[in-house]
């Protein structure tokens, strides 16, 4: 095959260039790194006697799993429950309604300059604060119960649903918006006839997911007294009773799960 | 009827799209519009219903001073000028009855065209114009479902029901097969010449404008660099046009043979 009079061909090599080019940067950061990790972990101090009873307690709260109670404190649970859910939907509703408008504000595309800021500056206010934050603040300004954790949540929907959803505006095609303005439509018709049309899924799809987390999130609420199956359930942990948080916990994981199965289902159907 | 004088455009990015532009175009005059990619085409048609605002110049269409209008009467001013685009531009999850209607936003108050609520004669008018397009048995199809063809079609529909004097139809073939692109263009010119509606055809295809328009201009960087008949487009003025190549093909006249208007009656 090879042709043995031919003069040898030079053998040309190649390697991929490295990200960082400086070799001593390269291993630098990575020895450095390696030894941040080692006395990071290093640092936390594992108390052995309290893990070996711990482990005991923890086994309890397992084994509670096993035989759920949902009776012994059945008022409770359902008034807790029913307390969530109202939290969860009104919360979502409320939350999407208010989102809206915001998030075409911060559509850049969209928005003047200073309403743009605007809308913006509402949107990271709501994302730089934690649920439980504000749960605390509000339980403070409206006292104890489900009107906080409905705030609250209201509250935090419209910095995840308004992010997203301007993006989603963002992204637009372009073209579909000139021809609808080239008709010589109103503002308010381009958006229902431009827009609209083009950010519908999106618009759903995000607002089944954020329902789901506003029911997980309405569980935790009731720790800082915001109303909710979380203060039934943190009530039953004070008082060591692992049975019924394990029928609480095990009937927030149903829901959750039949919300993702429901979302999916939705959003297979529309598009 | 429609009179450009001196229109210029600038981007922020500093290009000059368009140079000094003057071009008046009489009632009824399908006029294509030729030249290379970044001659300034698509700009020049968009600064007409200012969907690109215009820098300096004035566009006038039957007297009305579009430049120098309100949001307001200039919504009411583009209600006149219906407009063709290359990649359809149907809003594709809509139907095909939403999409022609969409012609009509103008003309409706916001709560009816929220409802999808139109009046009896825009919707029979919609139906009229699917008929003539061939589109009827489509409906409630969404735009998405639709072929190239079918959908330039709709396209068609949309602008036409705006009742336009003026058509900006920007590259209306560049997403289409040749058969296609043909009876698109066929489709174009007759509705034109039924109604006596001006038109201005953006266009690559040099040897397709040759064969539906009435009279060809050249743009090069902006400014204009030929006027005139098809049947004087040589291949000297090509390549003032476009640059230096090989003519000959282009100029070729090419018979126009293949009747398929019995695609539209389907």
């Amino acid at each position: 095959m090879t042709n043995a009079t031919a003069e040898p061909v030079e053998i040309r090599r190649w390697r991929k260039p490295p990200a960082i080019e400086r070799p001593w940067l390269r291993y630098g950061l990575l020895v450095g790194t390696l030894v941040y990790l080692y006395f990071a972990v290093g640092s936390y101090d594992v108390n052995w006697a309290r893990v070996a009873e711990g482990l005991d307690r923890g086994w309890q709260f397992i084994k509670a799993f096993a035989n759920p109670d949902f009776v012994s404190r059945k008022s409770d649970f359902i008034e807790g429950m029913t307390e969530s859910i109202i939290m969860t939907v009104t919360s979502t509703v409320v939350g999407i309604l208010i989102s809206i408008p915001i998030a075409l504000g911060a559509a850049s595309n969209l928005a003047p300059l200073p309403i743009y800021i605007f809308c913006r500056a509402i949107i990271a206010l709501s994302r730089a604060l934690h649920e439980i934050i504000v749960a605390i603040l509000m339980v403070a300004i409206f006292g104890f119960g489900p009107l906080a954790g409905f705030i609250t949540l209201s509250f935090a929907t419209i910095g995840f649903l308004a992010k997203l959803l301007a993006e989603d505006i963002e992204a637009m095609d372009k073209s579909q918006a000139e021809a609808i303005q080239a008709t010589g439509a109103s503002w308010l018709q381009w958006i229902n006839y431009a827009v609209q049309p083009q950010v519908m899924p999106r618009l759903i799809g995000l607002s089944i997911y954020r329902l789901d987390i506003n029911f997980r999130e309405s569980a935790v609420l009731g720790l800082v007294g915001a109303g909710g199956i979380g203060a039934t359930l943190n009530t039953a942990f004070d008082r060591y009773e692992f049975d019924t948080a394990a029928a609480i916990i095990i009937t927030i994981i149903v829901i959750v799960m039949a919300l993702e199965y429901l979302s999916s289902i939705i959003r297979a159907r529309i598009q | 009827m429609l009179k450009l004088t001196s229109l210029s455009k600038r981007y922020k990015t500093g290009d000059e799209a368009l140079k000094q532009v003057d071009l008046e175009v009489p009632i009824g005059q399908v006029l294509g519009l030729i030249g290379p990619s970044g001659a300034g085409k698509s700009t020049l048609i968009r600064c007409i219903n200012r969907l690109v605002e215009p820098t300096s110049g004035s566009v006038t269409l039957n007297d009305v001073e579009l430049t120098q209008l309100g949001s307001r009467r200039l919504r009411k001013s583009r209600r006149k000028i219906g407009m063709i685009f290359q990649e359809y531009a149907l809003v594709e999850r809509l139907s095909v009855m939403e999409n022609v209607l969409s012609g009509r936003l103008g003309y409706v108050g916001f709560w009816s065209s929220w409802f999808r609520r139109f009046p009896q004669s825009d919707i029979t008018e919609a139906f009229r114009l699917l008929d003539r397009v061939g589109l009827a048995h489509m409906v409630d199809k969404r735009a998405d479902e639709l072929s190239g063809g079918q959908r330039q079609r709709v396209g068609i529909a949309r602008a036409l029901i705006q009742d336009p004097e003026l058509l900006l139809v920007d590259e209306p073939t560049a997403s289409l097969d040749p058969k296609t692109s043909r009876q698109i263009m066929r489709l174009i010119c007759e509705l034109c010449e039924e109604r006596d509606l001006s038109a201005i055809i953006n266009i690559h295809d040099v040897a397709l404008a040759k064969m539906f328009v009435q009279r060809i201009v050249g743009l090069q960087l902006g400014s204009i660099v030929y006027d005139g008949k098809p049947s004087n487009l040589d291949a000297s003025v090509l390549t003032q046009i476009y640059g230096e190549e090989d003519w000959e093909a282009t100029i070729e006249t090419v018979d126009d043979d293949d009747d398929d208007t019995e695609t539209f009656t389907s």
